[in-house]
């Protein structure tokens, strides 16, 4: 028990070795060699104190068993009240008591357990006997020669054919997940070129219109499309989303997982145009892909003075105004640039795709 | 004593049992098996009651929890999100937290079990590695629990990923763009997994069953074997405490062990309990569902996974484009990279240190850390590497509070990674020298007791006194080097471990491992003259360097 400590008793200062000196015996939970001698297991018990430790015990096994009638009084009787549960303010109230009902209970039994077996356990240490965990020579060879006789009497050594022919019929079974479970999902082909903006983009130019509509990005009910004479403050920033994307039903989530653009508002002589993107932008506006070229965080947070988008998740920054070039963190490539213009009833519009895929690289990109 | 028979209530079923399965046999073997005291021996023991508080918890949890992805209107008693449209994951996550009595404190104690599982099984494994009780016979259970550990992570990965709210959805973004990244094939587990393209509609239902059946199933096999081996080679002893390599002792299993056993089970049981009830923890409710498009900024994930995320943080953008393939490797090499030197190495290890020392012996006395400078520099060479990383998870964080440019905090993080480990190992191998020396100053003349003494002359001379007889065992349980490997055999020719580049690597890492070494020597029985003692502290100056 004592591990840390000199044992040393005494009067007079003592140096200790490892952790500090004993505290007051009689202590609930002293460090190792905190204990006096009559509080460590196997101790003779002093009949007296141990009756008077016993009730001590008693009462922590009282205390839990309190604490329990507590919890299921509160229970049935409090938070059930006024048709159950309903709300923030009743789920704190319920966790409160419950929680430090359950943990009172626990806490108490264990201080009773501890505290019994500190002072009222007489067992004594002992010590067993460590045996080498390997087998001896004798009973080696024996299965050595029980495990040859049975490859004998089995043939399997004899009989090659029968070896390799039972050897070929296992080996499908070990195929076979690679079969059945090749319906997990489609093979990825060319899905992760395109986001729903060519889709869109199609569309609208099969009905006669030069592109697709911009919509703000606030939930199916509120997002509306967007005209540039709305979006005229430089500094501003917003997301947006190819118009009918959220008539997509159950695929709306994917598709604005790829699709998720953030627009944003520069001076018009601060932008640096890219080389066969130049008339991309409407009057400093410029759209690019909010999904980070790193890992697909949403590249968010945007810095009006600096004009850095920043990626929060793992902090790649982008210059807005050069083609969203990476300045600093992990992402490799810029964030790609979707062509935008106006259409005759002043609406911005996306005129194509993104030119190249956006999110995360990966091995088929090229 | 007498009295042996049993009170018929209890001999009867025991009789019971033994007509039918011989069960006394095992028992008698059993019920007072030896199991030795260290506070230490307790880490694992808060792994595996952490682990039976998630089952409980969790099996709890999968009464309402619905793994589905389809997307409803929220009408539960939490206001602020009253009609907005979420998965139906979120939703009945929201209704445990607010529409089930004690849901939300059984998600809190499983989210905060989580944290303590993980947490004890680091702690648990560093003791382990500190004090060499992974040495043989004990690999297996070594390489049991590196597997334990790796399952552990992916299981809180999945957990943390399934209520669907804002937080976890990056996560599994963040996942998803990891999966992307691999060569070859990564486009296709990506589909696989997901269903097709991200989010889809099946990782929820696919992540819940890897979550409550297939991973804590393996790990409930595992963490039985890794008992099973436990209680079959008996517990290690520290040195000191009255084991030997022959003999364990201490105190029985039945009823001193049990009993302590049941009470830290309590113990754990009641942290965890008071954590949730009073230590919030994921409050889903403010996160709101999940939206490919959002994303709140100091976005953490849970502590365990910090060290992967810190190693995204700090790499540079590297990318390389070939043959029309692209290779990420600003994605790869720190997602693969770091686990794979620690986990590697910590599944070599047990290995090339039998290789390196040529210590091929059974080992169930541990080592004291400072006893084994090598390998315990060696180990923190790995902490610092870890913690160096995880607090690189939280760049942002710490460039925010502290006033600090986050790329020169991103900047510090790139070279510390690489000077930090090496410092660790030099200053943690200086300071188990330094305690090794003062183990030998102990020995060679007692310990200091703090008392001054004036002699009639006007001296002063502080007591020394000799240690008691625990101390004196711990501290000469120190094991001296072997001695080099031998470079010839007994014929004169160049022993056969020694020989080619191997062999030669060979002997200088074991040179290596054994270069410094303080000899124990002493009774540790004070000196009559203190002239002596620094005649011969200058000579141990002389064998140390």
């Amino acid at each position: 028990m004592s591990d840390e400590t000199n044992e040393t008793t005494g009067a007079g200062p003592e140096r200790v070795i490892g952790t500090p000196p004993p505290v007051k015996s009689g202590a609930l939970l002293a460090s190792g060699g905190g204990d006096t001698e009559e509080y460590k297991p196997g101790a003779e018990l002093d009949e007296r104190k141990a009756k008077k430790d016993e009730r001590i015990v008693a009462l922590f096994f009282l205390l839990a068993f309190a604490a329990s009638v507590g919890f299921m009084v509160y229970f049935i009787g409090w938070s059930g009240r006024n048709g159950g549960m309903h709300g923030l303010e009743r789920t704190r109230e319920s966790n409160f008591w419950l929680g430090g009902l359950m943990a009172l209970s626990f806490l108490a039994m264990g201080v009773g357990v501890t505290l019994w077996m500190r002072r009222l356990m007489t067992s004594v240490p002992i010590e067993q006997a460590r045996y080498d965990m390997a087998t001896d020579e004798e009973t080696r060879s024996s299965l050595a020669a029980d495990i040859k006789q049975g490859a004998l009497d089995s043939g399997l050594g004899k009989r090659p054919l029968l070896r390799r022919t039972l050897l070929l019929a296992a080996a499908p079974l070990g195929l076979a997940p690679l079969f059945l479970l090749r319906d997990l999902g489609p093979l990825p082909e060319k899905r992760l070129r395109h986001t729903y903006w060519a889709k869109a983009v199609a569309k609208a130019k099969e009905a006669g219109k030069p592109g697709v509509r911009l919509i703000v990005d606030s939930g199916p009910e509120a997002s509306a499309p967007l005209k540039a004479a709305d979006f005229n403050t430089p500094g501003g920033m917003i997301t947006v989303l190819p118009e009918g994307i959220y008539d997509l039903g159950h695929d709306a989530l994917t598709q604005i997982a790829k699709a998720s653009t953030i627009l944003i508002n520069i001076e018009p002589d601060k932008i640096k145009p890219v080389k066969g993107q130049e008339n991309w932008t409407v009057n400093g506006i410029i759209a690019y892909s909010k999904i980070c070229t790193h890992v697909g965080c949403p590249a968010a947070l945007y810095e009006q003075t600096t004009h850095h988008i920043l990626c929060p998740c793992h902090q790649s920054t982008f210059d807005a105004t050069d083609g969203a070039k990476v300045i600093f963190g992990p992402a490799a490539r810029p964030l790609p640039q979707l062509p935008l213009a106006v259409d005759e009833e002043g609406y911005l519009i996306a005129t194509g795709d993104f030119p190249e895929p956006i999110g995360p690289s990966y091995w088929e990109r090229g | 004593m007498a009295d042996t028979s049993l009170p018929k209530s209890v001999s009867g079923p025991l009789n019971h049992i033994d007509d039918r399965l011989g069960s006394s046999n095992f028992l008698k073997r059993n019920i007072k098996k030896v199991f030795p005291d260290h506070w230490s021996f307790l880490l694992g023991e808060i792994a595996l009651y952490s682990f039976v508080i998630l089952l409980l918890t969790g099996v709890f949890l999968t009464l309402w929890f619905k793994p589905s992805m389809l997307e409803v209107h929220y009408h539960g008693s939490y206001g602020p999100l009253e009609g907005v449209m979420m998965s139906e994951a979120y939703a009945s996550s929201l209704d445990i937290t607010f529409d089930v009595r004690g849901g939300l404190l059984m998600r809190q104690m499983h989210h905060w079990a989580a944290l303590l599982f993980i947490a004890s099984l680091m702690a648990h494994m560093l003791r382990v590695f500190f004090t060499g009780a992974y040495r043989k016979p004990r690999e297996f259970n070594w390489f049991i629990g590196l597997g334990l550990f790796t399952l552990a992570l992916l299981e809180g990965l999945f957990g943390y990923s399934l209520p669907d709210d804002l937080l976890s959805g990056a996560g599994l973004r963040i996942t998803q763009g990891v999966l992307e990244s691999i060569p070859v094939v990564g486009t296709y587990g990506y589909m696989f997994l997901f269903g097709g393209e991200f989010p889809g509609q099946d990782i929820i239902p696919r992540m819940f069953t890897l979550h409550i059946l297939l991973i804590p199933g393996i790990i409930l096999a595992l963490v039985t074997a890794h008992m099973m081996i436990m209680w079959h080679q008996k517990h290690t002893q520290m040195p000191g405490t009255g084991g030997t390599e022959q003999k364990v002792t201490g105190y029985p299993f039945y009823p001193v062990f049990l009993a302590k056993s049941g009470a830290y089970f309590l113990f754990t049981f009641a942290v965890i309990a008071l954590l949730g009830a009073f230590a919030q923890i994921n409050p889903i409710w403010l996160y709101g569902p999940y939206d490919p498009s959002a994303i709140s900024s100091g976005s953490q994930p849970d502590f365990y996974m910090g060290f992967l995320e810190g190693s995204l943080r700090i790499m540079p953008p590297w990318e390389i484009v070939l043959f029309g393939h692209t290779l990420s490797l600003s994605v790869l090499i720190p997602a693969l990279v770091p686990l794979g030197i620690v986990m590697t190495g910590a599944a070599v290890w047990p290995a090339l240190e039998r290789w390196v020392t040529g210590d091929h012996r059974n080992h169930h006395v541990n080592d004291r850390p400072r006893n084994a400078p090598t390998r315990t520099a060696v180990g923190m060479m790995a902490v610092t590497f870890y913690g160096l990383l995880w607090l690189a998870g939280g760049n942002d964080i710490i460039s925010e509070r502290f006033h600090v440019s986050l790329y020169a905090t991103t900047w510090f993080f790139r070279i510390a990674i690489f000077v930090g480990p090496i410092l660790a190992f030099m200053i943690t191998k200086r300071i188990c020298l330094g305690l090794q020396r003062s183990d030998a100053a102990t020995m060679a003349h007692g310990y200091e007791a703090g008392i001054i003494t004036m002699s009639p002359e006007g001296k002063f001379e502080e007591v020394h006194k000799t240690p008691s007889a625990a101390e004196i065992a711990k501290i000469t349980s120190k094991e001296e080097p072997r001695p080099p490997l031998p470079a010839v055999d007994a014929n004169g020719v160049p022993a056969k471990g020694s020989k080619g580049p191997m062999g030669h690597l060979r002997t200088r890492l074991n040179m290596w491992w054994n270069a410094d070494t303080i000899p124990i020597e002493g009774d540790g029985r004070p000196h009559e003259h203190h002239e002596q003692e620094l005649v011969e502290d200058e000579s141990r100056k002389e064998l140390t360097r």
